[in-house]
């Protein structure tokens, strides 16, 4: 895997930047090089976010993205937008509790997981993000999984830490399912 | 070893103006930079520093120069809106050849403009966007670690030459998270600054600061004495990286975050046997001129890549005095250029047509 570039799409709120902070952390702690850019354009104010996250065994050029490996979109507006960003062969992951339609490209692999739904029965609608990052994890081995939990402890504020063991449940759920 | 940590530049800028030892903000928020302010205003207080929301761009840059005057290290940052207010301010630090550090993280005019990422502030950097002959060292980093070690090093040839160093970046820069590893200990000169205004104790005659000489014997002198200091300085600051030049058919010149862009151009034009190099300017004042003598005869021809409408390309052309043809591509607006444009334009120079 010489090089991974994944874009992560959904609503302010949904822990899209932290999502991908947390995949560049684990990035990081995997000695890979990783660039991690959060769109901070006038698209922000329309309450839509996505950032765009590199990980690679070479420096990292350009951190803004014009294709991609990886696509996980949180709402119907981000697939339709970055659906054709994704390069033959790469992944779109979806949750499928918030983007009604799948993806009519054959030549990618197409998940979707209602991860709003199920993160919702956790208790917490904000473990989403967590649970379709478990799914790409397990797809794409982009990051270990280590280095993901220890990019937790790095990435989550003091008072959220407590959370930690309920992020690892959302993680797996999402790697198994 | 350190740690490596993942920051934001913006914050990063901060980071290391804190561990250069300054414990002095000035400014005034502006996307896509704020961010430098938000740092300094929650590390300062607890360092015993001073962060200061002014009431605008010219009260900051005129409290700059105050600090810069009493001999403390100082810094302000701005976007490029903002840095055009601030341009009175800079030619009065010049004429009263104070040090200081001054962050544009550029964004895409002209007027307000846009918040996305540009380089069309070169001009207004490097050629002196304030009035009267002076100048500034102007830093281009491409990297998050580089904005680490040229923001402590900006402070070291401030106060080496008595002038503003400015760091240029833009929002992509600014704004993006990479790793980067702090040095244990930073590498910070520590001058003498027997000319601050830090007050006499009736111990010493007192000091003056100004830029005011109204004398044109008196002040054609002083004009003379800063520009035998930024000859010192074009002599000796020059700095620039080059990659993968040996036997390149083109040399593409780039500053800042289009470098990056390049090299990966370079690495893929490679498995095409297209041999590209690249030469990053990383003062973009002092320009270093010296290394396009030494590799003027290398390529066939140049090509200057740049967020704006062509203006580096200017001096590549100066330091090649018509050595080599030298082409531009750039994209203005926030758009950044892809990968595939940039090798269509050299393929197509290549080729030899007409236009480029």
């Amino acid at each position: 895997m010489p090089v991974k570039e994944i874009i992560i799409s959904g609503f302010g709120g949904q822990g899209i930047l932290s999502g991908g902070k947390l995949i560049a952390y684990a990035g990081m702690l995997d000695s890979k090089n990783v660039s991690w850019l959060p769109s901070y354009g006038p698209e922000m104010r329309g309450g839509t976010a996505n950032c765009h996250v590199v990980v690679s065994e070479e420096p990292v050029g350009s951190p803004i993205l014009n294709s991609a490996d990886i696509l996980i979109a949180m709402n119907g507006p981000s697939l339709d937008k970055f659906e054709d960003y994704i390069r033959e062969n790469g992944i779109i992951i979806t949750d499928s509790s918030l983007v009604e339609r799948e993806s009519s490209r054959e030549d990618i692999g197409f998940f979707s997981i209602p991860a709003t739904k199920l993160a919702g029965e956790m208790g917490n609608q904000t473990f989403a993000i967590v649970i379709l990052l478990g799914k790409m994890l397990a797809e794409t081995q982009v990051v270990t999984k280590d280095s993901f939990i220890s990019s937790l402890k790095k990435v989550l504020p003091e008072k959220y830490q407590y959370m930690i063991p309920d992020e690892i449940k959302a993680l797996e759920m999402g790697m198994e399912s | 070893m350190a740690e490596k940590v993942l920051m934001k530049g913006n914050e990063v800028i901060a980071e290391a103006a804190i561990r250069a030892g300054c414990k002095h903000y000035f400014g005034y928020p502006i996307t896509p930079q704020t961010e430098i302010a938000h740092y300094m205003a929650k590390k300062l207080p607890e360092i015993g520093g001073v962060f200061v929301q002014a009431e605008s761009e010219i009260a900051a840059i005129n409290m700059v120069y105050g600090a810069a005057a009493a001999g403390i290290r100082v810094i302000t940052s701005s976007s490029s809106p903002g840095i055009s207010l601030k341009q009175e301010g800079l030619s009065y630090i010049a004429g009263a050849e104070l040090p200081c550090v001054v962050v544009n993280i550029v964004r895409c005019g002209p007027g307000l403009g846009g918040i996305l990422p540009a380089q069309c502030d070169y001009f207004q950097a490097v050629k002196g966007g304030g009035h009267g002959d002076y100048r500034m060292v102007v830093f281009s980093p491409s990297s998050v670690q580089e904005l680490y070690e040229l923001t402590v090093e900006a402070f070291n040839v401030a106060d080496r030459y008595r002038i503003t160093s400015m760091i240029m970046g833009d929002g992509m820069l600014g704004q993006m998270m990479e790793a980067v590893e702090f040095k244990d200990e930073e590498n910070i000169e520590t001058v003498e600054k027997d000319w601050a205004l830090t007050g006499t104790r009736m111990k010493r005659e007192h000091n003056i600061i100004t830029s005011v000489n109204v004398n044109p014997y008196e002040l054609e002198k002083i004009n003379e004495g800063l520009q035998a200091k930024y000859k010192k300085i074009v002599e000796n600051e020059q700095r620039v990286e080059i990659y993968n030049c040996k036997d390149a058919d083109v040399i593409i010149v780039a500053h800042g975050t289009v470098a990056r862009i390049i090299k990966n151009v370079i690495e893929t034009l490679k498995h095409e046997g297209i041999r590209v190099g690249l030469i990053r300017p990383i003062t973009l004042w002092p320009f270093p001129t010296e290394i396009f003598e030494k590799y003027a005869s290398v390529p066939k021809m140049f090509l200057t890549v740049e967020l704006s409408a062509g203006q580096m390309v200017e001096d590549v052309r100066l330091a090649l005095n018509g050595k080599k043809p030298v082409y531009f591509y750039g994209r203005m607006g926030g758009m950044i250029p892809t990968q595939k444009e940039i090798m269509d334009k050299i393929k197509s120079i290549l080729r030899g047509d007409r236009d480029g």
